[in-house]
């Protein structure tokens, strides 16, 4: 799951401070930052499957055939595509904001 | 403006116009962060202040990321395809554009309704 979202998530599984039981706050901040990128990869599990539910499931059948496994994973992919290309053009869009103040 | 909207997290489904994390009218703070005060959350400790500053900001980043996200995908793809090919690439691009463009002009227009006229703003704090 990391390689897509590494960066694009400023996630940072990073090696953590490894102490025992104590109450260290750089272990608080780690562990913070993994429940929010594993909330961050939720929020987006959720519109995709909800996106791509949409596009490629016409009428509900019995079972999930071929094209429609197809299209899912099809979509799944380009749904990611989609994620980046709206993250990288806001991340410019915010660079372009804050060299014009 | 953006403060004085009194606007601070977008819901989904809210009927307040969702304000972008950062303040995209002219003229905002400088910083380019629009976190509330992180003093009562992090205590006295510096450091986990600005760490909750800066999560807090990388957060609305990413809500808005899924948020347009969601909103240019209806308006850009049709059928997915093997790749994301250029016009679809470049409507995105602009739907975001457009996204934060609309943004600012409902602020910035807000903005003058309230100053022109007080009877605006008097209905809206009923």
């Amino acid at each position: 799951m990391e390689s897509g979202f590494g960066s694009d998530f400023g996630s940072d599984f990073g090696s953590g401070s490894g102490g025992a039981g104590k109450l260290d706050p750089g272990l608080i901040m780690e562990q913070v930052k993994v429940q929010i990128a594993v909330a961050n990869a939720q929020e987006l599990l959720q519109r995709m499957t909800d996106k791509c539910f949409r596009k490629c499931i016409g009428k509900p059948g019995g079972a999930l055939d071929n094209s429609e496994q197809k299209c899912i994973a099809m979509c799944m992919d380009r749904y990611m595509d989609s994620w980046n290309t709206v993250s990288r053009a806001y991340n410019s869009r915010l660079q372009r904001e804050r060299a014009n103040m | 403006a953006a403060a004085r909207c009194g606007a601070a997290r977008e819901g989904r489904g809210a009927a307040v116009p969702v304000t972008p994390a950062v303040p995209v009218t002219p003229g905002g703070n400088g910083n380019g962060m629009d976190a509330p005060s992180a003093a009562g959350l992090g205590g006295a400790d510096p450091q986990l202040q600005r760490f909750i500053e800066v999560e807090t900001q990388k957060q609305r980043f990413q809500q808005l990321v899924h948020q347009m996200t969601e909103l240019c995908w209806e308006k850009c793809m049709d059928k997915p395809g093997p790749k994301l090919d250029s016009r679809a690439e470049t409507c995105f691009v602009n739907c975001v554009e457009r996204f934060i463009d609309t943004s600012q002009f409902i602020l910035n227009r807000l903005e003058q309704t309230q100053k022109s006229k007080s009877a605006f703003s008097e209905s809206l704090s009923d």
